[in-house]
């Protein structure tokens, strides 16, 4: 019993400690990547190829004021990053990033928390860390904030639903609401991954999920151009970092969820499953840097239009596709 | 107390979309624009009236500071109001090379445009692909005048000075380049399905509202009227080079993005042109009364040395009267009128700012559109706040 909650003290204390530093250097790797997009260098003076840099900018962030703007509701101002930041890292949890490992006798699954319900324990918690947007708009008293709240509660409550039809294309397949039974079903052949057999789900899913995660083309609750920084205009120091690093983890997330439901998660031949695990989401970052490289953004209405009369209709077109293949 | 029904947004002047200072209240409902007023006068630095101050020599460096990114049409503009007003002959030399250099201002606003709006609406790399395209202009620039951005390289009655060895093989590079980066750009953006939805039918500006409007430059040319002041009044050697109207009927921020990218096209078609012809001669005119001989001969000569010191101590003075002269800016007519009382130096200066025109007719463009849109049309008048101040 002791071994056991040892065990998942430590297994919660690795996967964090990966997931920050994943979310340090996936700061770093956009940098670079948008760099090289855009015919520039990056950040190349702190540390040997500009490593360092992630460290220095924890650093300053941590050194600034932490700015409270007036008339604004203090409390609900102060707990909206954590809201952001530690529902992004909740999801995490259900994710496997390896089989079952033998270490002296002891048989050790690589997931903290191996959910039979696992994926309705994702759809639940991603929806919590739109409060964290909802309360940080409306908190600051600024209408650049609010603007900014109010569009990306919009936009994440929409683009849910068509998460939901997309994962439940690949749910008729397996039977099964644990994650970890998902990728065990896609071992063996590169042809048992679920994107061979939902390509119309996955793609449902991926672009549902840049608009989850706020990312360009979808990125309208920060567009920059429009509403200064969005939600969080007003933020400023450690508080603004949360959110920062809320919206990293939880492309982090995103990506582990879509290589472990379409991409076969751990399976992969000759590396460890750990390794896949991580080239597969490290693919899926990149994917999201280079759509920001490249894309514009939507209009308000044009996304909301996109998620309700395309993506919507998709999903469910493809359920019904599924099923009727199913029954036949 | 009315009910509020709206909300005032205040856009700007700090805002990082609005292209400088330019400061736009917005009454809003919802996120939709009730209505949008432009407040200008944030980076107001006095140029007219210091220009009163100021020799008629000395008051052509401050022209480059208006639209800061197209600085020799600028030049050309004010250089040629004093040269309509005096009569001045200009050499064919410099014609030429006044025509290359401003076709090439033409391109370097428009790159820089289409960097700043195209990262507006969200595509951010095109920001960093334009600016290196521009750079390679920057580098004419400096080339030939020796200054990166404020080259006043236009004088009265020619150039600065001769134009270096190795500027047309310079000149031949950017015409051999750019041309493939243009379809770069088009490939990017023209039929990208962001892109249209995001630009087609917003900010429609009918053609008679346009006119009525007083826009100029490619805002006109977008709603289909084909008026371009190098083909209806042709200034500088424009009559002697084959090129064509860009227009677009729909007014709306797709087609002003497309004719300015076909305007970028057909500037290169005219340099293409201008570029082999380029005469043997004087850079300046021979009238020295206007410009001063060249150095060495002025070390040399009684004449020349006596011309050097009047025009360096006292400059030149333009007869009496005033003037009106006006050229096709990247942005659209930049007019120069310029009141002389006889003396060194202009007793008035005044410019029509293209910018200042178009941006007022920005509350037509936005009424009842989302606030996204008001970035897009902002960025489609193509704005230079240096220039609506001055």
């Amino acid at each position: 019993m002791i071994v056991e909650s040892i065990l998942i003290i430590l297994k919660v204390v690795v996967i964090f400690a990966a997931l920050m530093t994943g979310v340090a250097y996936s700061t770093y790797f956009e940098r670079k990547v948008v760099a090289f997009i855009q015919h520039r260098i990056g950040p190349n003076m702190t540390g040997p190829f500009g490593l360092l840099q992630p460290i220095a900018d924890a650093i300053k962030l941590l050194f600034k004021e932490t700015f409270i703007p007036n008339m604004s509701d203090r409390f609900l101002f102060t707990i909206a990053p954590m809201i952001s930041f530690v529902a992004a890292c909740m999801t995490l949890a259900v994710i496997p990033v390896g089989d079952w490992l033998n270490i002296g006798g002891q048989r050790i699954q690589l997931i903290i928390s191996d959910l039979n319900v696992g994926i309705l324990y994702i759809l639940a918690v991603t929806s919590l860390g739109i409060y964290g947007i909802i309360l940080a708009g409306w908190s600051s008293n600024s209408k650049y904030s609010l603007l900014g709240g109010l569009r990306s509660s919009a936009q994440m409550i929409s683009y849910e639903v068509s998460i939901g039809l997309g994962i439940v294309g690949v749910l008729m397949l397996s039977q099964t609401f644990s994650i970890s039974e998902i990728v065990r079903q896609q071992s063996g052949s590169i042809f048992n991954w679920y994107f061979f057999k939902q390509p119309v789900a996955f793609f449902i899913y991926f672009i549902s999920a840049l608009a989850e995660t706020n990312r360009n083309p979808f990125d309208l609750p920060e567009a920059e151009s429009e509403l200064v920084a969005g939600y969080h205009t007003e933020y400023a120091g450690m508080r603004f970092s949360i959110f920062f690093m809320g919206e990293y983890a939880n492309m982090i997330t995103v990506s582990a969820i879509a290589s472990s439901l379409f991409f076969g998660g751990w399976n992969g031949p000759f590396l460890p499953p750990v390794i896949w695990f991580v080239i597969k989401v490290i693919m899926f970052m990149f994917i999201f840097i280079w759509i920001r490289g490249t894309l514009p953004r939507f209009r308000y209405d044009q996304l909301m239009r996109f998620g309700w009369l395309i993506l919507f209709p998709l999903g469910i077109l493809n359920i019904l596709i599924t099923a009727l293949i199913l029954v036949l | 107390m009315p009910e509020a029904k709206t909300m005032i947004l205040n856009m700007g002047p700090q805002h990082p979309a609005t292209h400088g200072v330019l400061r736009v209240i917005l009454e809003l409902d919802g996120e939709t624009v009730v209505k949008a007023s432009p407040v200008i006068g944030y980076l107001h630095t006095g140029i007219e009236k210091n220009m009163e101050a100021k020799t008629y020599t000395q008051a052509l460096t401050m022209t480059d500071r208006m639209d800061y990114l197209a600085p020799m049409s600028n030049n050309l503009v004010y250089a040629g109001a004093i040269e309509k007003l005096m009569q001045v002959e200009i050499p064919p030399r410099a014609e030429y090379v006044r025509v290359i250099m401003t076709e090439l201002t033409r391109i370097a606003s428009h790159l820089v445009w289409l960097g700043t709006h195209a990262t507006d609406i969200g595509a951010m790399s095109m920001l960093l692909y334009c600016f290196r395209e521009r750079e390679k202009i920057i580098q004419m620039y400096e080339f030939v005048s020796g200054v990166r951005m404020m080259s006043s390289y236009f004088r009265v009655g020619g150039l600065a000075k001769d134009i270096p060895d190795g500027f047309d093989k310079r000149v031949k590079e950017i015409l051999d380049t750019f041309p493939g980066r243009i379809n770069e750009y088009e490939g990017l953006l023209t039929e990208n399905k962001i892109w249209r939805n995001r630009t087609e039918n917003v900010g429609v500006i009918s053609a008679e509202d346009a006119v009525n409007a007083g826009l100029s430059g490619p805002n006109l040319r977008a709603s289909g009227v084909a008026w371009d002041i190098r083909k209806s009044n042709p200034y500088s050697y424009y009559d002697k080079f084959e090129f064509d109207i860009a227009t677009n009927d729909k007014g709306d921020v797709y087609g002003r993005y497309l004719v300015r990218l076909e305007e970028m096209r057909q500037s290169l078609r005219i340099i293409d042109q201008a570029i082999d012809g380029i005469p043997e001669g004087p850079y300046i005119t021979e009238d020295r009364k206007i410009a001063p001989p060249p150095k060495e001969r002025v070390l040399k000569g009684m004449e020349e040395l006596i011309h050097h010191f009047k025009l360096v101590v006292h400059g030149f003075q333009p007869p009496e009267g005033d003037v009106y002269f006006s050229i096709e800016s990247p942005k659209g007519e930049i007019g120069c009128y310029i009141v002389s009382d006889g003396s060194k130096k202009p007793y008035r200066v005044h410019f029509r700012p293209p910018s200042f025109v178009n941006i007022s007719a920005l509350n037509r463009l936005v009424k009842g559109r989302m606030v996204a849109d008001v970035i897009a049309c902002i960025g489609s008048i193509d704005i230079v706040l240096g220039e609506i101040d001055r």
